[in-house]
């Protein structure tokens, strides 16, 4: 059984309130933050070699040591809760279940920043979410963490909760903070980054809900021992939210390192696969990383079994790996059509492109028609072709990440499972009366 | 001063200069088209991705490539950088790949638009388009609206290089309009059709890099190529009063701002951009009310130019690559 750091007390009847949380040693970290230098509370989080864990991986201590410090200029601490990636639902778990863990990790965070009010941005959705993080903030400022003085310390620290739209984009850090300014959720132009020009044009450290949780354990037990957990430069402990075609799907904590295989397949984690069915392709780490097929994801190309790691996953590159992401793990058996799976991301895309720079704008729309088109049973070799084309053409133009979060998995789609969709050109009768899980029940008859 | 060397030649540039400005100062094939880009506003570019570059070399203290193209509107110069506009044969292919995206949804409905003549996307279309569209499927429509008496918005048509939002926003007095929606079936909007009244709101038909934003007071009147072009002043309380009269015999037909070879705005004075009120654009047609300079000499994006082709001759060209090209040429 894998060490639990964040998800330890999570079972806990009332750990959502205050009260449950401080007899499990709630707010004891903030305590002992409180006693710690603000560098060597930077340089604990550095040691443990944390990496952000909202999908990009870059290291959470390097990005907060970026963070510039200009003489009387405000910084702010923003948790980034828009948690809207397919297949991702690890953030909202924990929110839901302990809202206070976020509100200890952000008053560390906040403390050894040197930030006067932070935010937390969260996804429109998740409406019910806000209202268990609003009523513990407002514990939390009743007993004293947040406010004027907070624990004595002469320290004041505001924490607000702001909810947005309903914007997939909006998870991108600097669409964030136009949203939470209260523009449209554009994507900024970088440089500059937000840690020279953030919230209100100060300096601003952006970190994934998982992250600012991660940041109390590290604290709590000291850096060095958190980096003993893990594989490599995938220190300590990852949630992973599985999804799909599982016997015991959910949301499970596991020490970096594990095998792919123990993770499907053990009944420690996900139990294998619904119906005892075969496996046929995994989306590792939310829709937007490549999909793999079954004995690629299983093992690498040169034979090593695959672990749960930022490297292991990515190794071999995009060719015949993937990415771990946020940890959106999406498991797909043999009955799965991969082409109507991906024209289900697809659409996602297309619907979440925000429309600032052209090559998304346009392309998310075209990738969707034309996938739709094969599916239909009208497509041609060509269109597979086009396809490819099109993808390559978003991918790296793009302002943002969702461009290239829009064209990975096309990309590997086709790579990967090419004779799937020759086989919807070629025998698209056969095909169209086949049930699969992802039935197309709103085909649009226009485009037919 | 940084040094930046774009195809082969190298400049000497003030700091903070983006590549695309560098690029410009160097004039001809090397400067790369840009649709959204435009130096009289502030925060413009970055959009519509036709100008990206390939950066091969960094600068001179990291002289690591960039590992994907920039957009070279909105990447300022560090000393010692290489970049590759024309002569990167796989940069050109993904700058068609823009322009092929840009125009999937443009109704590409030249015969009958105003812009037609001096429309940037006719243009770029030309020097980076495919032959034919590969996108079968129906594009994407949205009706046309009146946003006050003098201005069309023919949206169909836009490209969504938030031009006009800029210009509401830095130029006119209030900003009543802006981008609707996200995706594709984003649109400039003035969200209840509210006439859009303000003293400079004109400028926008100038900023729109295609159609979309025209003169109803022009509309159907004429084909630019039809028109004499002059340049013509006059004394306003409002703004410059520099502009340019599209005339045919005696007839004012239009009035707009005066355009440099980038389709830009000329300075009337020193760092004061020449945007014209719209009572000289849409008020003062007739030629008395304005005194004529004379034909209006350069313009790069107009088939109506005199001397199109004129300022090619003075770039700062580097002789020897100049010759290598022209060797190559007679071979």
């Amino acid at each position: 059984m894998g060490r639990k750091l964040l998800t330890q007390h999570i079972n806990v009847p009332g750990i959502r309130n205050l009260e449950t949380y401080r007899q499990h040693g709630g707010y004891d970290t903030l305590r002992k933050a409180f006693g710690m230098k603000q560098e060597d509370i930077v340089e604990e989080v550095k040691k443990s070699g944390l990496r952000g864990r909202g999908g990009a991986g870059f290291p959470t201590g390097l990005k907060w040591s970026f963070l510039a410090k200009p003489e009387g200029v405000a910084r702010y601490l923003v948790c980034n809760a828009d948690e809207s990636e397919p297949g991702t639902f690890k953030d909202r778990y924990m929110m839901e279940h302990l809202p206070h863990l976020l509100i200890e990790g952000m008053a560390i965070g906040s403390f050894a920043l040197g930030c006067r009010t932070s935010y937390i941005y969260i996804r429109g959705e998740l409406m019910y979410v806000y209202h268990i993080l609003q009523k513990a903030i407002d514990e939390a400022y009743a007993a004293g963490f947040l406010g004027k003085n907070v624990m004595g310390t002469g320290w004041d620290f505001d924490l607000f909760l702001q909810c947005g739209g309903g914007a997939y984009i909006c998870g991108e850090e600097t669409a964030l903070i136009e949203s939470l300014e209260g523009k449209r959720g554009n994507p900024r132009i970088k440089p500059p980054f937000p840690a020279i020009k953030g919230v209100w044009d100060c300096p601003t450290v952006v970190n994934n809900v998982e992250s600012i949780m991660a940041v109390v354990p590290i604290v709590r037990d000291g850096g060095d021992a958190y980096a003993q957990i893990g594989i490599g430069k995938s220190t300590g402990t990852k949630l992973i939210s599985a999804c799909g075609h599982l016997k015991k799907p959910g949301v499970y904590e596991i020490e970096l390192g594990v095998p792919v295989e123990e993770f499907i397949y053990s009944d420690e984690y996900c139990g294998g696969i619904r119906n005892d069915k075969k496996l046929k392709a995994v989306v590792a780490g939310g829709s937007s990383v490549p999909v793999l097929p079954a004995e690629l994801i299983l093992k690498t190309a040169n034979g090593e079994p695959r672990l749960m790691s930022y490297e292991s996953l990515a190794d071999g590159g995009f060719a015949t790996g993937t990415m771990l992401g946020s940890g959106g793990f999406i498991v797909m058996d043999e009955d799965t059509s991969i082409v109507k799976n991906l024209w289900t991301f697809t659409r996602f895309y297309h619907h979440e492109s925000c429309g600032q720079c052209s090559p998304c704008r346009e392309g998310t729309g075209w990738m969707e028609k034309l996938l739709h088109k094969i599916l239909d049973g009208h497509g041609t070799l060509a269109d597979v072709d086009l396809l490819w084309e099109i993808q390559s053409k978003i991918e790296g133009k793009t302002i943002c990440p969702l461009g290239d979060a829009a064209a990975w998995p096309v990309a590997s789609a086709i790579r990967h499972f090419r004779s799937e969709f020759e086989e919807y050109v070629r025998n698209p009768s056969a095909i169209r009366k086949d049930h699969h899980y992802y039935r197309v029940n709103n085909l649009n008859p226009e485009l037919v | 001063m940084p040094k930046v060397t774009i195809d082969g030649h190298t400049i000497e540039v003030p700091d903070g200069t983006t590549i695309l400005q560098a690029a410009r100062m160097i004039g001809g094939d090397v400067t790369p088209p840009a649709m959204c880009y435009y130096s009289k506003l502030k925060t413009s570019g970055g959009y519509c991705r036709t100008c990206i570059v390939k950066v091969t070399k960094g600068s001179e203290k990291d002289p690591r490539p960039m590992p994907k193209p920039v957009a070279s509107c909105r990447t300022t110069v560090m000393d010692g950088m290489e970049v590759q506009n024309k002569t990167a044969p796989d940069l050109i292919d993904a700058r068609n790949g823009v322009v092929e995206f840009l125009l999937i949804n443009h109704p590409l409905d030249c015969p009958i638009c105003d812009q037609a003549g001096e429309c940037h996307l006719q243009d770029l279309s030309y020097e980076n388009g495919l032959s034919k569209s590969r996108y079968e499927f129906k594009r994407r429509e949205f009706e046309k609206i009146d946003i006050g008496d003098k201005i069309k918005l023919h949206m169909t048509r836009c490209i969504l290089c938030y031009r006009c939002v800029k210009v509401a926003e830095q130029v006119c007095d209030t900003r009543v309009h802006g981008v609707m929606n996200r995706g594709d079936v984003a649109e400039i909007s003035t969200y209840i059709e509210k006439a859009i009244d303000n003293d400079f709101s004109g400028n926008m038909i100038d900023v729109c890099p295609v159609g979309a934003l025209t003169d109803r007071t022009f509309r159907f009147k004429s084909r630019v190529w039809f028109t004499k072009p002059m340049d013509a002043h006059r004394d306003c309380s409002k703004c410059c009063g520099k502009a340019v009269l599209y005339m045919s015999g005696n007839e004012v037909l239009r009035v707009s701002a005066r355009k440099d070879m980038w389709g830009e705005v000329e300075d009337a004075a020193e760092g004061k951009p020449g945007w014209i009120c719209n009572e000289c654009r849409f008020e003062k047609k007739e030629v008395k009310d304005w005194t004529i300079e004379g034909p209006r000499a350069i313009d790069r994006h107009s088939v109506i130019a005199q001397n199109k082709y004129l300022d090619k001759k003075n770039l700062k060209i580097d002789v020897s690559n100049q010759k290598q090209i022209q060797e190559k040429a007679h071979n």
